[in-house]
């Protein structure tokens, strides 16, 4: 191999030569930090997942339980009574009541707000709004579940008192306060991303201002607005707080919001933060649990990446 | 190629039943000349600009036009970047109302109609004049509707009616052809020079009298040039066409008469054929030798 030594066509001042056995250990340092941090952080993930495994299929080996009565269970009183049962569905379905009725809330609001602050708010409001919302993002969510408890199921109950004590409606809609801020902040930026040309071509055939926004930017944002609402659906299955503390600890299968529901969630802290021993097939159930929700939000994670490839715009 | 341009491409396009007028015969351009600055002549004045000034914020971009700009004719608009050529397409439209900063005054009239007064319907006015853009920017939908984009929103009529009004408007912006098997496949997925035409059709689609091009080729490949200069061949008896170019040769075949501006002024304007053999001003015959610019 020969040496590359070009002589340059206009002569600058040329300094002294950076030391190139420097550059290289550089380079291979940083290599190997890079390498480093994602193989410990797939580490971390692939331990949880093993973890996971592991306790729940043990939890499927108690005499106790069986894995079909698990997947096809409508009764789950793992604590109370002299039979336990271990059917799941009780608990999914009182996931899926409160995502249900945050999202019913949180999504077209959310929508609504950012097509507003994308296409309609002056620069100085948005300048103002934007930070806002990425503060409202970072309350904890015990707040909102304290919030829940002291104002959402005070105001449902005085307006029906169908609603219980502990109640889905009230956790939902606690769950939608705290996705609002996401949805928006993330649905406004994939609205933003839509290059202006495209509203200028829109504008330039005679469109309102609402046209635009609903028949062309929406649609050109599509990808990044579905990212938003799964990532929001995502949240509102795996938040915890709120649900334990306003929807209430008794697993039944009902969509009736109105009704006390207990949320996988809230059941492992239940049984992680109470009475319940720390061996037994309640125990091992809260793996079995939480097994069940990951495997959820992988799916919501799979449908997203499938949305955003099938859907993505490329703007060069 | 596509032997029927509507006449009245609004009418025909919302009647399909009237039957179109026949091909427009050659155009011949010696037949047409006249001196645009009077309006005079065998021309009717489309654009009518007075003393008219604009600004971004404190910056002066435009000082002082004064032109008139004939109906049905290419007018072609040159002039070193930065000069204010965007500006003036992009007051002719309002499109100009976008940009928060963006203000101008004096006359700006089309067909009489003062285009800066408040009473202005820009909706309306939008669908008189279409706007044709550097890059293509076709929306991320399919052939079809893109085209059909416009009609959609300005007009109800039966999905025949809207076929053909999306076939005329391929045909005339010289595209159908390549297109007419594929018209649910998506936009992007054609070529630049396709996708320009693309805009084009669907500016023509909503029956506007007056097209601005802003640099419409700058983004092609010389065939679709080619391309879409014999497209405004076929367009100028139809069309009140004002194109911003950067391509002398480009402004010296394909229009009637040529604007040449510098630093926001208009430093010439007249017939195509006068600026670019015998410039009046020495700054018009600089920049189109190529001296500056
Ligand atoms: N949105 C804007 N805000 C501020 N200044 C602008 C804006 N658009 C254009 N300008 C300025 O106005 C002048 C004319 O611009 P433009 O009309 O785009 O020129 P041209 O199309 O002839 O290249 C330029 O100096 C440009 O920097
Ligand atoms: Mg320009």
């Amino acid at each position: 191999m020969t040496a590359i030594n070009p002589q340059p066509a206009v002569s600058l001042p040329r300094g002294r030569p950076k030391s190139k056995i420097l550059r290289r250990v550089r380079e291979s340092c940083i290599m190997a930090g890079l390498i480093g941090c994602g193989v410990f952080s797939i580490a971390t993930t692939l331990t949880i997942i093993v973890i996971l495994s592991v306790e729940a299929l043990r939890f499927f080996r108690l005499d106790e339980v069986s894995f079909w009565g698990f997947i096809s269970g409508t009764k789950w009183s793992p604590l109370l009574g002299a039979e336990k049962h271990f059917g799941v569905w009780p608990l999914i379905c009182g996931t899926l009541l409160v995502t249900a009725v945050a999202m019913a809330v949180a999504l077209p609001l959310g929508l609504i707000t950012a097509i507003w602050l994308s296409e309609y708010a002056k620069p100085k409001v948005r300048a103002v709004i934007k930070p806002v919302l990425e503060v409202l993002a970072g309350i904890p969510t015990v707040v909102f579940g304290f919030f829940a408890l002291t104002v959402i199921t005070p105001g449902l109950r005085w307006l029906h008192e169908g609603f219980g004590v502990y109640n889905a409606a009230s956790a939902g809609l606690a769950v939608a306060v705290m996705c609002l801020p996401i949805v928006t902040s993330l649905a406004e930026d994939a609205l933003r991303a839509v290059p202006r040309s495209l509203r200028e071509g829109a504008f330039g055939l005679g469109a309102t201002r609402f046209e635009v926004a609903v028949k062309v930017v929406t649609p050109a944002a599509l990808s990044g607005i579905v990212a938003a609402f799964l990532l929001a659906i995502a949240r509102a299955v795996g938040e915890t707080m709120i649900v334990a503390l306003a929807a209430g600890a008794s697993p039944s299968l009902t969509l009736d919001p109105r009704s006390e529901v207990q949320p996988m969630t809230g059941y492992m802290v239940q049984i992680f933060l109470g009475d319940a021993s720390n061996y037994g097939a309640e125990y091992y159930s809260s793996y079995a649990v939480a097994a069940t929700l990951f495997l959820m939000t992988l799916l919501l994670t799979l449908i997203g990446h499938r949305v955003r490839v099938r859907y993505r715009q490329v703007y060069e | 190629m596509p032997a029927t341009i509507p006449k009245h491409p609004e009418v025909n396009m919302m009647n399909p039943s009237i039957p179109l007028p026949p091909a427009p015969a050659e155009h011949d351009k010696t037949m047409r000349k006249s001196d645009p600055s009077t309006g005079h002549g065998d021309t009717q004045p489309a654009i009518e600009v007075a003393g008219f000034d604009a600004w971004y914020g404190d910056f002066h971009a435009l000082k002082n036009m004064n032109m008139v700009i004939p109906e049905k004719r290419i007018t072609a608009f040159i002039g070193p970047s930065g000069c204010g050529k965007s500006t003036f397409l992009r007051w002719i439209n309002r499109m100009n109302d976008l940009v928060p900063s963006a203000r101008a005054a004096g006359t700006l009239k089309l067909h009489g109609q003062d285009l800066l007064d408040s009473s202005t319907d820009v909706v309306e006015l939008r669908r008189h004049v279409g706007m044709v853009f550097q890059k293509p920017n076709p929306f991320p939908k399919n052939i079809y509707d893109n085209v059909a984009f416009g009609p959609r929103l300005h007009l109800r009529m039966s999905r025949v009616e809207l076929d053909q009004v999306v076939e005329q408007s391929l045909r005339s912006a010289a595209l159908w052809d390549e297109v007419k098997d594929r018209l649910k496949s998506p936009a992007l997925s054609l070529s630049g020079g396709q996708q320009q035409r693309l805009c084009i059709a669907r500016a023509i689609a909503v029956g506007p009298s007056v097209l601005l091009m802003d640099e419409p080729c700058s983004a092609l490949d010389p065939r679709s040039t080619a391309a879409i200069e014999d497209l405004m061949a076929q367009l100028r008896n139809d069309y009140t066409i004002a194109i911003v170019t950067h391509n002398m040769q480009q402004a010296s075949r394909a229009s009637d008469y040529s604007a040449f501006m510098y630093q926001g002024e208009l430093i010439e304007f007249g017939d195509t054929e006068q600026v670019f053999t015998m410039p009046r001003n020495e700054q018009t015959q600089n920049y189109i030798t190529g001296r500056f610019g």
